[in-house]
């Protein structure tokens, strides 16, 4: 122990935290085999990995959400030992998470001071104070705010700020932000990059998880890169390329992934047919602002732009989830899209981006999983048709090389990417026209991923038209045949294939008016 | 954000904004008392009144605190019969050992509650049914499945018949110090702002490092207590310990909490919009016994149970308008 | 030795096989210890007192499936089984006494309908939740049936109605039979029909329901529908039974025993699943238990307190199996 300590004084007598041969495990699966992970006072460090990579179990191993099955963390050279959220606060570790933890339906106060409260001479919670405090907090970073409201009542801006402020307030040592900035807009980044900038400069170290290789150069000094439960590699920012990056994020070689793209689909070589879908200047309550597009048969038309462009938006409406409050969306046969129902009834299916919340149906079988949205084409006086379902299920287990251990399992024991071709499966049965795909290799590994990017181009050869929704700018630039970029619920330019290239795409998503000049390229 | 102000007009609606409708309904049907009704206003009209609600507004303050977390209590009804009893059985050594000693019992119980809940982790709504029903046998077991009358010779029957400096009954103040105490523990304590966070986000609560086990644990019990007092009430208005009595009054708790604004899936609440909705829900009743007396119209006192409902109905109308949100983007 | 038990151990799963084995303790039990329990008169008032728990039970199955819950059962069945005796001993059906019968069937069932298209609709189509949406009925539904009746029992001599709750086919109750049919009826419906796929798909993910196109409040609105006409029918089995009809007191508590019912037959209060079978086992077990206790000079009150462990051990069971 002695040794150990002396070894760790000796070779980074700085560090504030030191996370050495992390694991864990999950039921036995392997979320985390030797993670490593540094950080130093007062720096900004970036954590990047794709999905599943382990970032965020990490994270939450080091703020006491989960217990790491081995490794050892200090603080300061000094063990630390934290098994709850609590722990980890008292120890100066403050989390800022991706879905806010923080209690929308109380007042702003309240977020800011839960759990520390002033107390007057009586012991009771002294309600001035910690308006006063909270208030003076906020003015640090140039918000002023009714703290009296709740909190749900802000922008998300706004809350992400007052997570700060809570942090703040706890007198961290480190705040760690886990996909900040994906739901701001470009000003309200530019905010909370100066208040990570004045943390910076009274001592405070940043651990910044983000998606958005640009942000890491503007304010990040150092990087991690994690892979599959392990840490790659850790670089000082301004030595490293984008494509180094991602390269080591991707575990292959740079050049190759130069030559030979990152996805299995390639758009722009098929002759599309007759137009299917037109969406005329689509409005909507959720944020669409006039979008319109087309879709033809044997065409795959992807669906670009940043966060809140309203992609998801467009495909619901298409889809009938949300009603319209302006514009047309006219099939080739003309009917109306009002429920999910009417949409499937006329061919349309919608492989929906979150498969835990939207997607699955967790305790049921594979094969019910699969036939649900096809049961009323099944019905036989009132009751499923079980020959024919199985007969369909086996089809399609074959087909999309679904491995499971027979039809009858639960879908929750299937992994993320079985998942997904089940869920695929489910309206590749309904034989459908226009197929509607909201991230649809979101969360799986990367076999799974080339899978059943070849299982949609091959359907899309048989006739099937494709509306992709994607972050992953190769599965857009490579695989649509035109790529419509959204911005701010509005349709505003298209691109064609062949010839898009990621950062012509870029430049369509980012270019706009009022905001010039803000490149954010997720992956 | 062209529509800001509705969406923050239904947020505050949401949140505080809901107990509103319950003071607004409750002033209004009192005014109509006062001017239709000669002795509505009278001190016998109202100390009877408080008195005999007195129990029905400390157990749902109590189911209040529970519902806060996003849980529910259905054995306060059993556990109020259950503490009847054993303040009737402890009534010949007087209120000071009676009340106490209800209480404790009504506390006892409430700990198996949260025991199941927190420990065992047994949805709210299944654990608290198993003690209904084991606190209802276990009423009936002690007291032999009859009514066990009070010690009349014990200074327990003060309790709800003497009036405290001439005013009103004890009871009443009893019950008023304990809403004070209770409005002062949810707005001015940390076990009370927990409370209020853990039903507005459990996960996120727990992010924060807020005790939520142990919020859980307090509400259940806190509640125990509230019936075990009820219970003490029970016994002292009717002379006896009714092990038989107490069905339905936590669907009634339920009503009033819910009447009171608090959201059943918890966050948002008060102490003072659920005395409120109890005391309206009770003056139903009131209302009704007076417009009989009258004579002009001659309602059957089953028809409070019809109008109660009724009132739910609009309450709850009147809630899911409101709490109908639009959803922002998503990406 | 040890291996197969632990094999057997790690095969059991208390949500499937903890009803049946309880029960068969139960049945052991009583064979070994209470007197006269092989006496067909022992079976007959088991049937009997079972039936309406049972009916309730599966229906409250189907409600809790799509994650809900009904609390007005008890209430509605009060409110069927004082509509009844109004109907058959009125003057229209002295005048036509055929037609009388019928209307004093359907009618009472129609109205639970109804009372379930109501707690349906506001739980699917305007989003309250299923405790406090049911509650209302809870509340008032009992009221309005003292309001028909005035508070008054009913007593009647009706043999044909009472046939309901006193008639036997092959030697056994008739209500027995028509558990049993229902019994068969809605695990065909579960088990079978697109219906039923629908209602565990919506109790399993409503959103993910919703978007494959499942026409979710009907299913939902469907269930509650369903549960509160077997609690019609339970209502008029009741009042049959008694030859009298007592808005107080018909299917007081039953919500509770229902949902105890069906939580023991391994009934998951998040939805999902609906095991009719369960729920009927559940009730049945109930029933023993309380019959056990009873026949062995044990407490009415104490059978509370042992129906108290029964739930929290089931219920504990299925959790700890989750975990």
């Amino acid at each position: 122990m002695n040794a150990l300590r002396f070894l760790t004084i000796g070779n980074d007598m700085t560090d504030l935290i030191e996370m050495e041969g992390i694991g864990k495990t999950f039921a036995g699966i392997v979320a985390l085999n030797d993670a490593r992970l540094s950080i130093r006072p007062g720096e900004v460090h970036a954590i990047i990995g794709q999905n599943g990579a382990g970032k965020s179990t990490l994270i939450k191993i080091l703020t006491g959400v989960y217990r790491r099955s081995a490794g050892d963390v200090r603080m300061n050279g000094a063990p630390l030992a934290i098994s709850t959220p609590r722990e980890a606060q008292d120890a100066g570790i403050a989390t800022i998470y991706q879905e806010l933890s923080l209690v929308p339906l109380r007042s702003v106060t309240e977020n800011v001071v839960m759990g520390y409260e002033p107390r007057t001479r009586f012991g009771l919670i002294d309600w001035t104070a910690a308006h006063a405090r909270t208030r003076e907090i906020l003015a640090r970073f140039g918000v002023d705010i009714d703290v009296t409201r709740q909190l749900g009542s802000y922008s998300t801006a706004v809350q992400q700020l007052v997570a700060i402020a809570r942090a703040v307030s706890l007198d961290a040592k480190l705040v760690i932000m886990d996909e900040a900035t994906s739901s701001l807009d470009d000003q309200e980044i530019e905010t909370l990059f100066a208040v990570i900038n004045t943390l910076k400069a009274t001592g405070v170290a940043v651990l910044y998880i983000s998606h958005f290789l640009d942000e890491l150069y503007r304010i990040c000094d150092r990087v991690t890169i994690m892979r599959d439960g392990q840490t790659v590699n850790t670089h000082r920012v301004a030595e490293t390329t984008k494509l180094g990056l991602v390269s080591e994020m991707l575990g292959r070689d740079a050049s190759e992934i130069q030559a030979a793209g990152l996805t299995a689909l390639s758009g722009g070589h098929g002759e599309p047919g007759e137009v299917l879908l037109e969406a005329t200047e689509i409005r909507s309550k959720t944020g669409l602002r006039g979008a319109s597009f087309t879709l033809r048969r044997r065409e795959i038309v992807g669906l670009g732009g940043l966060l809140g462009s309203g992609r998801t938006e467009a495909a619901r409406a298409v889809f009938g989830l949300d009603p319209l409050t302006g514009g047309t969306v006219r099939l080739s046969n003309g009917a109306p899209l009002d429920t999910p129902a009417a949409a499937i009834a006329m061919g349309i299916g919608f492989l929906t981006e979150d498969r835990k919340a939207d997607g699955i149906i967790p305790d049921m079988s594979v094969r019910e999983n699969i036939t649900l949205a096809m049961l009323p084409r099944l019905k036989r006086l009132g009751a499923v048709d079980r020959e024919r379902e199985r007969k369909l299920v086996q089809h399609y287990i074959d087909a999309l090389q679904i491995k499971t251990a027979g039809m009858e399992q639960p879908i929750r024991e299937l992994s993320g990417g079985n998942q997904q071709k089940v869920l695929l499966a489910r309206w590749l049965a309904l034989e459908p026209e226009i197929l509607i795909l909201d991230e649809p290799t979101r969360g799986v590994d990367v076999g799974a991923k080339f899978e059943i990017q070849s299982i949609i181009r091959k359907q899309v050869a048989d006739g099937l038209s494709v509306l992709l929704i994607s972050s992953e700018f190769e599965e857009l630039v490579e695989g649509a045949d035109r790529i419509v970029v959204l911005q701010d619920g509005r349709s505003v330019t298209e691109l064609h294939n062949p010839g898009v290239t990621e950062s012509a795409l870029i430049g369509a998503m980012a270019h706009h008016a009022d905001a010039p000049d803000t490149k954010r390229s997720p992956l | 954000m062209s529509d800001t102000f509705s969406i923050d007009l239904r947020r505050y609606l949401r949140g505080g904004g809901h107990s509103f409708g319950v003071w607004v309904a409750l002033v209004v049907v009192i005014v109509f008392g006062l001017m239709r009704y000669e002795n509505f206003g009278g001190a016998y009209n109202i100390s009877s009144f408080l008195n005999y609600n007195a129990m029905f507004i400390v157990i749902a303050v109590g189911m209040c605190f529970v519902i806060l977390t996003g849980g529910v209590d259905l054995s306060v009804g059993s556990v109020a019969a259950f503490t009847s009893v054993v303040a009737a059985y402890l009534s010949p050594f007087g209120i000071q050992v009676a009340l106490p000693g209800a209480v404790l019992a009504g506390l006892a119980i409430g700990g198996i509650n949260a025991l199941f809940v927190v420990a065992l982790r047994i949805p709210p709504f299944i654990a608290t049914l198993a003690t209904m029903l084991g606190a209802k046998g276990g009423a009936l077991v002690i007291s032999g499945a009859q009514t066990i009358a009070i010690d009349w010779g014990s200074n327990f029957t003060k309790l709800g018949m003497e009036k405290a400096f001439d005013l009103l009954p004890w009871s009443i103040f009893i019950t008023a110090a304990v809403v004070i105490a209770l409005w002062i523990v949810l707005e001015r304590t940390s076990i009370g702002r927990t409370v209020l966070a853990v039903g507005g986000g459990e996960d996120a609560a727990g992010m924060m490092g807020l005790h939520v086990n142990r919020a859980k644990v307090f509400v259940y019990i806190l509640s125990g207590g509230c019936a075990g007092l009820a219970g003490v009430f029970l016994a002292s208005g009717f002379g006896a310990g009714q092990p038989l009595e107490g069905i339905g009054w936590e669907l009634s708790a339920i009503a009033s909490v819910v009447v009171g604004g608090t959201l059943l899936t918890g966050g948002v609440g008060s102490v003072g919009a659920t005395v409120a909705g109890a005391l309206l829900l009770g003056l139903v009743f009131n209302i009704l016994n007076f417009e009989n007396g009258r004579g002009v119209i001659s309602l059957s006192a089953y028809w409070q149970m019809v109008i109660r409902g009724g009132f739910l109905f609009a309450v709850i109308l009147l809630q899911s308008q409101l709490s109908r949100q639009p959803k922002g983007p998503q990406g | 030795m040890t291996r197969t038990l632990t094999s057997f151990c790690a095969r059991f799963d208390p949500a499937r096989h903890g009803a049946p084995l309880a029960l068969v303790v139960i049945l052991l039990f009583n064979l070994m210890v209470t007197p006269y329990f092989l006496q067909p008169q022992t079976l007959f008032v088991n049937i009997s007192q079972v039936a309406t728990i049972a009916i309730v039970a599966m229906g409250m199955t189907l409600v809790i499936a799509t994650g809900g819950i009904d609390l007005s059962v008890g209430a509605v069945m009060a409110l069927a089984g004082a509509l009844a005796p109004l109907i058959f001993l009125s003057n229209f059906a002295a005048a036509h006494p055929t037609l009388g019968l019928v209307a004093a069937i359907v009618v009472p069932i129609l109205l639970a309908l109804c009372c379930g298209v109501f707690n349906g609709v506001l739980v699917s189509l305007l989003g309250v939740q299923p405790i406090v949406a049911t509650l209302i009925f809870f509340i008032s539904g009992r009221g309005l049936a003292q309001v028909l009746t005035n508070g008054n029992l009913q007593t009647f001599t009706h043999p044909s109605f009472s046939y309901l709750g006193t008639g036997r086919v092959l030697g056994l109750p008739f209500q027995g039979w028509l558990v049993l049919a229902i019994g068969a009826v809605l695990t065909w419906i579960v088990a079978r029909s697109v219906f039923g796929r629908q209602l565990l798909a919506v109790g399993g993910n409503e959103r993910a329901a919703r978007l494959a196109g499942i026409p979710v409040h009907r299913v939902k609105i469907g269930a509650y529908v369903i549960c509160s006409g077997l609690a019609g029918l339970a209502g008029l089995i009741v009042v049959a039974i008694n030859s009298a009809s007592d808005a107080a007191r018909i299917g007081n508590l039953m919500e509770l025993d229902a949902i105890a019912a069906a939580v023991v037959g391994g009934t998951l209060l998040q939805g999902g699943r609906a095991p009719i079978f369960g729920a009927l086992l559940g009730a049945v077990i109930i029933q023993l238990v309380k019959y056990t206790l009873l026949a062995n000079g044990v407490a009415d009150e104490v059978a509370l307190i042992a129906k108290a462990g029964i739930i929290i051990a089931a219920v504990y069971l299925q959790q700890a199996r989750k975990e």
